[in-house]
């Protein structure tokens, strides 16, 4: 491997990491916020020990994506020093908005977990509310940046200097809209699955709590569900952003191998030197209508670009397909959530955590909107490749001049992997071995909240 | 006009450079102090050592996580303001930064483990021990990469100069070859446990630990003073031109001066059991020395030839960062205060 992949490599692994927890800290707040809110409107301890339980998870989740998002802050530089030279001052603004409101994140999220006995809960809740605001505007200023890279614009390049600088320009650029929407909404759609993933297994397998695990599947599924439900939209219209500006992410995410009428091609491998399709169902004219809304529309494929501007077809079409397959299957879950529950309205059927079929599902579901996420940031990230910039500056002329990259992508996976073991093994031990199936409700010693003052925070030999 | 255009091409970049000094300032004041208490944490001793490592914990607990941002906002204004100068130190630092961000990630989830973990056992001590550990490595390699570049070991090498340049020459000599940016390391070590000593002796509960904290700071305070000395030495053996900078001139004197009395004055406050003035005059002595730094390499950011000016960004990315500098300053100084208001006042306590 040269230095070029494990740059690439490296990248790729932290922004994959670091990713799960960036989208924990859109969602979790959101999650504590309802069930603090809900506690506050109905005084039932259940819902104040949900809260504290999920504020609980996302100051884990949170500090790890504190401390993986600033080395992705330092690696722009370390990995990639001449597209941070030239790319710096045009896309230095939503980075620095994006400082702020994690700045103001951070800030309300140490007043919200370890204020809770220090301030009135009006304006607990309303500390709550900021952390969720502002972890969502955060992750919008990032994926704002990552558009500018899809459909650069605000500035222009005179004999390889960088001019005319519009950074207002650049942030907003064509791909910004679409891209943040199928991000926050993606945030939303994985966080809430998941979590309601863990409670629907809960009450699947048996427990004592009951009404708390209820309570935190309706509230994981109020979040979960109706964002899985409008995302395949979202991803419509970023398709035909990606369409519209870049046709050979495009070609090479649907499989369009031929420019032609695109049919919808249903997985397959593509083979580059027939330019066929192994094993794929096709349907004839479904890109072209998707994206034309006529199936004679022509498409162009990946024969149209020549060959040192293709990126990896096979892995970006896999990628490509798994984010479809899961966001599917999420969209069809929420639907037969919401009809379930429409009928359970008019008196029909039982309440859906009664219901161990849709648990079944609920559980089974948990993990897929992770999968797509990392699924789909590998369509949009190896799918510009070989460009860093689109169609202005390659990766491979971005990279550093530092040899022997192996050794920091080592040192880098060892780090995430051991942080990703503890972090799984803390929330294990947290969740399964003293929290939920075992402790009586109501016990919070058994739950410390540490605030100042407290013993809870520290080990006693 | 044109007097005007020359003007502004020098104020905007002073004004982003210094607000970068002062978020730096930001940072030394508070993330030092909680990488200061990571070291007490580690040399916590005696029957109530656990006692000590609550009271620090509950000290950096609320606020570590707000305090860390400050090193990303010196980034990122250096990446967007001064992209040439950010991409030549990731280069050339390339291996002191990796091995700093290792220590950051280290120190702030093993902090988080442990506090969140729901079993005290000797995973929950692990936990600690890297926490501390970490605490002790970082701020050592922040101040070794500010020593490279305050005494001009990373300079901006001409393209010929690259071609002859062996690997040891452009990524390890800058920072390994001379002991001076060892002796700034040491120094940000011993000035950050000093400040973490000097607000614990505040923060205490009790008396004992408050005299434990008092005497943690008084010893500092000591080591921290020969530590200085012996920096300047180096200084002068090592980098005439250095030395010359952080010796000569009226404002540089007027700094050390003030930096003397603001050390002076800790020394007295501890020693009459003063504490907020104790604290007070330990923030000040920390914040001149790095106003001490950044007047030392005026008008140099990459000595010994890279101006600030030089190396700026346009003038229309300038304008915006220093707006939403403004802006965003209004929404997160009340916040600031009411962060520290909730935590770091009496009142608050139930």
């Amino acid at each position: 491997m040269t230095d070029l992949l494990f740059a690439r490599s490296q990248m790729a692994m932290s922004l994959a990491f670091h990713i799960i927890f960036a989208v924990v800290g859109v969602g979790m707040p959101a999650l504590m916020v309802i069930a603090e809110w809900r506690w506050l409107t109905s005084r039932d301890p259940l819902h104040l020990e949900l809260a504290k339980r999920w504020a609980k998870g996302t100051a884990i989740l949170f500090a790890v994506g504190a401390v993986s998002g600033t080395v992705l802050s330092f690696e722009l530089g370390l990995l990639w020093p001449t597209f941070m030279e030239h790319a710096g001052a045009v896309i230095g603004m939503p980075f620095s908005l994006e400082g702020f409101a994690f700045f103001t994140e951070a800030i309300f999220l140490g007043i919200y977990l370890y204020g809770w006995k220090r301030i009135s809960p009006r304006a607990h809740l309303a500390a709550g509310v900021v952390v969720a605001v502002s972890g969502a505007l955060s992750g919008a200023f990032v994926v704002c940046a990552n558009a500018w890279m899809n459909a650069p614009t605000g500035f222009r390049i005179v004999n390889d200097v960088v001019t005319d600088v519009d950074p207002v320009a650049a942030m907003f650029n064509a791909a910004a809209p679409s891209q943040i929407v199928h991000m926050t909404l993606a945030s939303f759609a994985a966080t809430g699955f998941a979590v309601a993933g863990i409670h629907a297994f809960a009450l699947r397998r048996g427990t004592p709590h009951r009404a708390f695990h209820r309570a935190a599947l309706q509230i994981a599924l109020w979040v979960g569900l109706p964002a899985a439900l409008v995302q395949p939209l979202a991803g419509d219209w970023s398709a035909r952003s990606v369409a519209e500006r870049q046709p050979m992410k495009l070609a090479a995410m649907e499989g369009h191998l031929k420019t032609g009428p695109a049919a919808f091609v249903i997985g397959g491998w593509p083979n580059l030197e027939t330019l066929e399709h192994t094993g794929a169902i096709e349907i004839p004219g479904g890109l072209s209508f998707l994206l034309h809304g006529d199936s004679k529309a022509i498409v162009k494929g990946v024969d149209a670009f020549p060959p040192d501007e293709r990126p990896p077809l096979a892995i970006v079409h896999l990628a490509f397909q798994i984010m479809i397959a899961c966001g599917s299957v999420m969209a069809a879950l929420s639907l037969w959530g919401g009809w379930r529950s429409w009928r359970r309205r008019r008196g029909h059927g039982v309440a859906l955590p009664d219901d161990r079929r849709f648990l079944t599902a609920v559980v089974l579901a948990g993990p897929l909107g992770f999968i797509a996420l990392e699924a789909g940031w590998t369509v949009t990230e190896v799918g510009r490749q070989p460009w860093i910039v689109q169609g202005i500056m390659r990766t491979a002329d971005a990279v550093t001049p530092m040899p022997g990259l192996v050794v920091s992508f080592a040192v880098f996976t060892a780090l995430y992997i051991g942080l990703a073991v503890a972090v799984v093994f803390l929330l294990w031990r947290q969740i399964l071995k003293t929290g939920v199936s075992q402790t009586p409700l109501g016990l919070t010693s058994e739950l410390p909240i540490p605030t100042p003052g407290s013993t809870a925070s520290y080990p006693t030999p | 006009m044109a007097a005007a255009a020359t003007e502004l091409a020098w104020t905007l970049p002073h004004a982003v450079a210094g607000t970068m000094v002062l978020s730096l300032n930001a940072y030394v004041l508070l993330g030092g102090a909680d990488f200061g208490g990571g070291v007490w944490d580690l040399f916590a001793r005696g029957k109530d050592r656990d006692a000590q490592r609550m009271l620090i914990a509950d000290a950096i607990g609320p606020i570590w996580e707000a305090n860390h941002v400050w090193l990303i906002l010196v980034v990122v204004l250096l990446f967007s303001c001064f992209p040439k100068a950010f991409a030549h130190l990731a280069t050339e630092l390339h291996i002191p930064i990796t091995v700093m961000l290792v220590g950051i990630v280290l120190r702030g989830s093993a902090f988080t483990f442990r506090t969140y973990d729901s079993k005290r056992d000797h995973v929950q001590r692990r936990w600690g021990r890297i926490f501390s550990v970490a605490s002790l490595l970082t701020p050592v390699i922040l101040g070794v990469c500010l020593g490279a570049v305050a005494s001009g070991a990373v300079p901006i090498r001409s393209i010929e100069s690259l071609r002859t340049v062996t690997f040891g020459e452009r990524f390890i000599d800058p920072w390994a070859r001379s002991p001076f940016p060892w002796a700034v390391g040491l120094l940000t070590l011993v000035l950050f446990a000093f400040l973490a000593a000097s607000y614990l002796t505040v923060e205490a509960t009790d008396d004992r630990m408050r005299t434990l904290f008092r005497r943690r700071a008084q010893q500092s305070q000591v080591v921290l003073l020969v530590l200085a000395m012996a920096t300047l030495m180096i200084a002068r053996a090592e980098n005439p031109l250095l030395f010359q900078g952080l010796t000569q001139g009226r404002t540089a004197l007027t700094m050390h001066a003030i930096t003397a009395i603001a050390a002076a004055t800790s020394l007295w406050a501890l020693a009459t059991r003063r504490f907020q003035v104790a604290r007070l005059a330990a923030a000040a002595q920390a914040s001149f020395i790095l106003w001490g730094w950044a007047w030392t390499q005026y008008p140099w950011m990459l000595p010994p030839d890279r101006t600030i000016t030089e190396l700026a960004a346009p003038r229309i990315t300038l304008e915006i960062t220093l707006g939403m500098l403004a802006v965003g300053t209004m929404i997160l100084l009340p916040s600031f205060v009411y962060l520290f208001r909730v935590f770091k006042t009496r009142e608050g306590v139930e």
